[in-house]
């Protein structure tokens, strides 16, 4: 049986990786979870300098999802180079480090400094609905798009993923613009801005008043989003939004994404991505499948 | 492992006060580790709820393994309000127990003051039972008491009520402030009135330690949604942050803003 899949050129165990800002650096999670048995680990946004983040409470539930405006707190590449890195490749992780930024240059200073860095792949967060220059420009707009991944994929030694929005009115548009910058694949669907508001004390439930939605209730959203960019764009997918069990891996997989990121499903069950991969294989099993690749873009009408 | 996440069975649960529930369960792997002061994240049935319940240990009966968890219930569509209808022998998933708690070894042959404020008490009981020193406890309530003769098992009480319906009129730091001064404070409550206790210490030199509550996703450190403002650069965060759930919930007040 194979699980391993391509994914921009790198060969990954299986398609399961964790979502970028819910498995912190790996450290937190490596007491449920055996890194180096992920398809990858994908960190917590990367900025060049240490960013505070967002006012508390940062996070709210709601319906079968989360609201979160923890606004990229992170502590900068120097600290993440020199702690976080070297604990990933010690566990021998796979890893795919997020970068975020407030302009052009800030992302590319990160990248630089990426370089020479046991670094497998990069994503690039240009969809952070939670800050107010967290790149959300950069990915609501095609040709700023295409721009900042052109700037990123000249100074990258490694494979570039571009992590898209949702927040946009086309994606394909959005997946097409960093397929012409040069990406080596899109990530999509980063969170889909929402707001709550607490009406026995009528206020906002964040203090950002704002945030991303994640969890089960966006999962339809980014299946529809991520078969729509695999129908009308030839780039590798890396999958994400509200998957929490095998069933949203293969659906994923089906629609076209050569892999899956489970993201808030960590915070509810921290063992989460090791049962998806058991259970995955318990699919291909039950449906005499014997590699993984098999059913990628396969899904059929009905 | 210091974490583990288990489905305990439950032994009993009452209500001890309007909305306060007194829930203890058989979690003996978690009551064997935890610690005064720790957490442990309840998980609810409803799907639709996505996030564990972080809820402060009250007590430990390490003989038979149980945890005693003493929480207030929120409206119907919260899930403290699905917890609260736990019956005995039910089942609950719980994962713990986690966070840092009181530092009770401090407490040694000091004058220790316990100060709770409303759903702050609970907590202060398996401290107090740690604590090997002298224990007065001030516990603040709103209008109605609870665990009062529990806190009697481990050293003096003294009740304040905003309402006046029982002890001092007015709020517990009040109180305390009219009493010999100890030498260690640890307390659990409401913001105002944990600010109000640190202004107190730090003008006199005492020592306190405050549990903080903040909304939490993950509960061990990954999600950074319960941060609170430290007063250095944080050696994890590299910025002025801490983590509640997993640097605290318990902080020296010389460590963090309020």
């Amino acid at each position: 049986m194979n699980l391993s899949v391509d994914l921009c050129g790198k060969l990954l165990k299986n398609p399961v990786l964790t979502a970028s800002g819910t498995f912190g650096s790996g450290i937190e999670y490596s007491e449920f979870v055996d890194l180096s048995k992920l398809g990858a680990v994908v960190t917590k946004g990367v900025s060049y300098e240490p960013w505070k983040g967002n006012k508390v409470p940062r996070i709210c539930e709601t319906k079968s999802g989360m609201l979160n405006a923890i606004g990229l707190q992170n502590p900068g590449v120097e600290v993440f180079c020199k702690r976080d890195l070297p604990f990933l490749v010690e566990k021998k992780a796979t890893i795919v480090v997020n970068v975020c930024g407030k302009s052009e240059e800030d992302y590319c200073r990160v990248v630089e400094r990426l370089r020479d860095e046991p670094v497998d792949m990069l994503e690039i967060n240009v969809s952070c609905p939670n800050v107010k220059e967290g790149g959300i420009a950069f990915g609501q707009d095609p040709s700023c798009l295409s721009h900042i991944t052109e700037k990123v994929k000249k100074i990258s030694k490694q494979p570039v993923i571009m992590k898209l929005s949702p927040n946009v009115a086309n994606i394909v548009e959005m997946a097409k613009a960093a397929k012409k910058g040069g990406a080596d694949g899109v990530s999509l669907i980063n969170t889909l801005t929402g707001m709550s508001i607490d009406i026995d004390r009528q206020c906002f439930s964040l203090a950002n008043k704002t945030g991303g939605l994640s969890g089960p209730c966006i999962f339809p959203i980014a299946l529809r989003m991520v078969y729509e960019v695999s129908q009308n764009v030839d780039i590798p997918i890396l999958a994400m939004g509200g998957a929490e069990s095998y069933r949203e891996v293969v659906a994923f997989l089906l629609a076209g994404a050569r892999a899956v990121s489970i993201g808030t499903a960590n915070f509810y069950n921290p063992t989460v991505t090791m049962e998806i991969i058991e259970d995955l294989k318990k699919y291909m099993i039950r449906h005499n499948i014997e590699d993984i690749n098999n059913i990628i873009g396969k899904v059929k009408e009905i | 492992m210091s974490k583990v996440k288990l489905v305990a069975k439950v032994v009993s649960q009452k209500e001890i006060a309007k909305d306060i529930f007194d829930l203890v369960i058989y979690a003996k792997e978690i009551a064997n580790m935890a610690l005064p002061g720790q957490f442990v994240n309840l998980y609810t049935n409803d799907k639709s709820k996505l996030m564990p319940r972080p809820i402060s240990i009250c007590d430990i009966n390490k003989d038979n393994g149980s945890l005693r968890l003493v929480y207030r219930r929120g409206n119907e569509i919260t899930g403290t309000h699905e917890l609260s209808m736990l019956k005995e022998g039910e089942e609950v998933t719980v994962m713990g127990s986690l966070g840092r708690g009181f530092p009770v070894e401090k407490a040694e042959n000091k004058l220790v003051y316990l100060v709770g404020g409303g759903i702050g008490i609970p907590p202060m009981l398996y401290t107090g039972r740690e604590i090997n020193g002298k224990v007065k406890s001030f516990l603040g309530y709103g209008d109605f008491t609870f665990l009062i003769e529990d806190m009697k098992e481990v050293g003096e009480v003294k009740v304040a009520t905003i309402s006046g319906c029982e002890g001092y009129k007015g709020n517990c730091v009040e109180l305390l402030k009219q009493k010999e001064k100890p030498e260690l404070v640890f307390a659990c409550g409401p913001k105002p009135m944990l600010k109000a206790l640190v202004d107190y210490c730090n003008d006199n030199d005492i020592e306190c330690y405050v549990s903080l509550e903040e909304k939490m996703a993950c509960g061990i450190g990954a999600c950074l949604g319960c941060v609170c403002q430290s007063k250095e650069v944080d050696h994890h965060s590299n910025v002025k942050n801490k983590r509640v759930c997993c640097d605290g919930p318990v902080f020296s007040s010389k460590e963090v803003e309020l």
